[in-house]
């Protein structure tokens, strides 16, 4: 396949599926679903209100917070657990039944515990973030060749010179995919817990544009700028991935 | 030297029929704008029933060479002929040989060797699997999955599932490569063994030097990259060969010498 | 040579199922012996938290959180009643429909963007962009289009579990070794044989790996689903019940019996990776 067609396909198909999609509009006289040039609009209409970069800043807020807050605690969890396999056994059983709860289902316990509002918002996004990260973390520690360890031992190095040195270099890459996913699941709840427990931010968007008044412009337009700013996230994540692999070298 | 050899060569296969002919192929692999020959203007032909060696260090080309003849992948130039026709495409009269990896995962022994036999009556199916596993001398594990099996018995799964399908030519490509030096000698008696019962025509690419004296008819000596080939040996030894017998021994060195190897370690 | 050869074959062999059994047995023994022991540790542990969740509730200022005999009596009252089994079928038969649909559709075609490259590379932006876009996004336009109702939230579990089914069905086929293509090609098998005889089982490993995670997803948001959707399910029995009277030992059991569903679910579906036909895709042996 040559360089032009890598994006001569890709534009084929999306100019496809816009031609689709304003056809769609036109030919069945739908008065509320909208049309590409009136998400356009609808966009314009956002950023000239000063509204869309703040949304925009509001809804990262809330993911940097509770995807932070997952990491400072889900990743020396999930060192614990993955190298002491008594403590795995012990309390994984307990995260594998909360695990498959969704987020949101835990919506009236968070608002009975904070409130309504940002930290309702944060928390959610935490525990979405939570699990994924610790289930990778312990993943990339229990896969960590034996011979590194001994070799850690061999050579002197304390417990925590093992930890730094040895351990947390050699689970990395399996980390850094746990980080990738959790960034991903934090974006996708941010959006859902916006939509149901704060004032601002992308997801309250697509709620209140179709509540406040059928605005489907603006809902499309919402929808569109999750999935780039999500994409653009977990570009960016992935670009770390590739730097840490190339100078410290993936395990054989 | 290049064409004495080869006239020494076509006089004593005019006897045999000849079953493969490879004529001039060459091959250039090109990437980035970078190209590479990999192979140079080679000519061999193989008669039937013949063991063939090709003996070369790694990445000189003689797998390249090997995947050329088996059909999956076209020369840059050149072409090969086998019974007369030209080769295209993989083809169920020659079967290819991987290493143990070749053996598919995901099922049994059994379902392995009868792999190829989608066109048999169920009977006759049943039969030839059992043959072919005996064989190979896997009976008893019929029913066993790849994964429980050792390194050699996963190669000897794999030669007796290209057997089953009665080919004319078998190519191996290091099959024993992955295996203990111990199991390899086990291996190659196995081979022998199952070549002198069936007689199909076989080539076979190694870097072991040994190996290649040990079983073949003819040694194919490559060079280095772009390949050509040095010198073909003939190995007038019969089975079973002594590995100690000074014949043998003054085979293995003139390859030795040809390759520029020293005899002291 | 050849004698010694087939001795040393035969010697192998027997080896190789001597050692096997005796291990085997050996095996099985401390297995059962180990299970025995390492259950009592994590019920230890549940049981202690069980009990601060009772100390926790008893000694709450303002008396709102259940304890866990409350919601233990919660799931009963919901047992009797018929609500529990109704809701739990309304939110599997959702999940199962929008799965399954999302799966015959999303697999095909997952595998042909992997198998053709210039298909892979036309839809990979478009993919790539919506796979961010939470399907809980999707809920005005599902409303517009769907009304509120079991449609709606089968359209959502079908968004939900799409792209995922795709993009593990992508990954899939990266990963099938070239060999047993080669291999399959070499046999004579014709392109519809290769397809059904070495690539089907070749990326099944693969694929109900992805199955699994995106049966996961679709619990998670079939959930999600009902408490803004529907009028039915576990979901909506969460919102019901805070909404008709703070009744939040429902709440936590309706949330309890999510949990145990999904792992059920997560459970079954590794079990599936054990079969031998699909083991040996997973991880050194």
């Amino acid at each position: 396949m040559k360089r032009w067609e890598s994006l001569f396909w890709p534009a084929l198909v999306a100019a496809t599926g816009l031609t689709v999609w304003a056809l769609g509009v036109r030919l069945t006289h739908t008065s509320i679903f909208p049309s590409p040039v009136s998400v356009y609009r609808g966009l314009v209409e956002l950023v000239s209100k000063g509204l869309l970069w703040r949304y925009i800043a509001d809804s990262l807020f809330r993911v940097g917070s509770g995807f932070g807050l997952a990491l400072v605690t889900g990743v020396p969890l999930g060192i614990v657990l993955g190298y002491y396999p008594v403590a795995f056994k012990t309390i994984n059983p307990v995260i594998q039944i909360m695990r498959p709860i969704s987020p949101l289902a835990w919506i009236p316990l968070s608002i009975v515990w904070f409130g309504v509002g940002n930290l309702a918002a944060v928390f959610l996004i935490f525990l979405a973030a939570f699990f994924p990260l610790v289930m990778a973390t312990i993943n990339g520690v229990r896969n960590i060749p034996e011979i590194y360890l001994r070799a850690g031992h061999n050579f002197g190095l304390s417990p925590a010179a093992v930890l730094s040195r040895v351990m947390f270099p050699a689970a990395l890459p399996q980390i850094l995919i746990g980080l990738r996913i959790s960034l991903g699941v934090a974006w996708l709840v941010v959006v859902a817990a916006e939509m149901i427990a704060v004032d601002s931010g992308l997801g309250y968007l697509i709620i209140d544009s179709r509540n406040a008044g059928k605005r489907y412009d603006l809902v499309v337009a919402g929808m569109l700028l999750i999935g780039v700013i999500g994409l653009g996230l977990d570009t960016a994540i992935a670009r770390l991935d590739r730097l840490n692999f190339i100078r410290r070298g993936k395990s054989l | 030297m290049l064409k004495s050899a080869l006239a020494l060569d076509e006089a004593a296969n005019r006897k045999a029929k000849t079953k493969l002919t490879i004529e001039g192929v060459g091959m250039r692999f090109s990437e980035h704008g970078k190209s590479v020959d990999v192979l140079d203007s080679l000519r061999l032909e193989v008669s039937e029933g013949e063991f063939v060696c090709i003996l070369g260090p790694s990445g000189c080309g003689k797998s390249t060479l090997l995947n050329i003849v088996g059909g999956f992948l076209k020369p840059t130039s050149g072409a090969v002929y086998i019974d007369g026709e030209q080769v295209d495409g993989p083809d169920p009269r020659r079967i290819f040989v991987f290493q143990e990896r070749g053996v598919f995962p995901w099922l049994t022994v059994e379902g392995n060797v009868g792999f190829g036999l989608f066109n048999l009556p169920k009977k006759e199916k049943q039969e030839r699997i059992a043959h072919y596993v005996k064989l190979v001398g896997l009976q008893g594990f019929e029913h066993s999955y790849p994964q429980e099996l050792s390194g050699g018995m996963k190669q000897r799964l794999e030669v007796a599932r290209a057997l089953a399908v009665n080919p004319d030519m078998l190519f191996l490509d290091e099959p024993f490569g992955a295996l203990d030096s111990i199991t390899r000698l086990v291996m190659r008696g196995e081979l022998l063994r199952i070549w002198e019962a069936e007689r199909k025509t076989i080539l076979f690419v190694t870097h072991d030097i040994e190996e290649a004296v040990q079983l073949a008819d003819r040694v194919v000596v490559m060079s280095v990259r772009p390949a050509q080939i040095r010198r073909i040996v003939e190995v007038e030894i019969p089975h079973p060969r002594d590995i100690s017998s000074p014949r043998y021994l003054k085979l293995r060195d003139s390859i030795f010498d040809e390759i520029g190897l020293a005899h002291q370690v | 040579m050849e004698n010694k050869d087939a001795s040393v074959v035969r010697v192998e062999g027997k080896h190789v199922l001597g050692s096997q059994r005796t291990e085997a047995s050996a095996s099985a023994i401390r297995l059962r012996m180990n299970a025995a022991k390492y259950a009592i540790a994590p019920i230890a542990f549940i049981a202690l938290l069980i009990m601060i969740w009772q100390v926790a509730a008893d000694h709450q200022a303002v008396a709102i959180l259940p304890g866990p005999w409350a919601v233990a009596k919660g799931i009963t009252e919901l047992a009797l009643n018929g609500l529990l089994l109704k809701y739990m079928v309304a939110s599997l038969f959702r999940v199962t429909w929008g799965f399954l649909g999302a799966a015959i559709l999303a697999i095909p075609f997952g595998l042909f963007l992997g198998w053709n490259r210039r298909a892979g590379a036309a839809f990979g932006p478009l993919i790539q962009i919506f796979r961010p876009i939470s399907p809980l996004a999707w809920i005005p336009i599902s409303i517009l289009w769907f009304g509120v109702g079991d449609l709606a939230a089968f359209f959502l579990i079908f968004v939900a579990s799409f792209l995922p089914l795709t993009l593990g069905a992508m990954s899939a086929v990266s990963r099938i070794d070239m060999v047993h293509l080669n291999a399959g090609r070499n046999f004579g098998l014709s392109k519809i044989q290769l397809v059904y005889r070495v690539l089907y089982p070749a990326v099944m490993p693969q694929l109900i790996v992805s199955l699994r995670i995106t049966l996961g997803i679709s619990w998670l948001v079939v959930v999600a689903a009902e408490m803004i959707a529907v009028n039915s399910g576990l979901g909506f029995l969460i919102i019901d019940a805070r909404n008709a009277g703070n009744r939040y030992d429902l709440i936590v059991g309706a949330m309890l019996m999510i949990g145990l569903i999904g792992l059920f679910f997560d459970t079954a579906m590794r079990r599936l990776e054990k079969l031998p036909s699909v083991r040996w895709g997973y991880g050194r042996n």
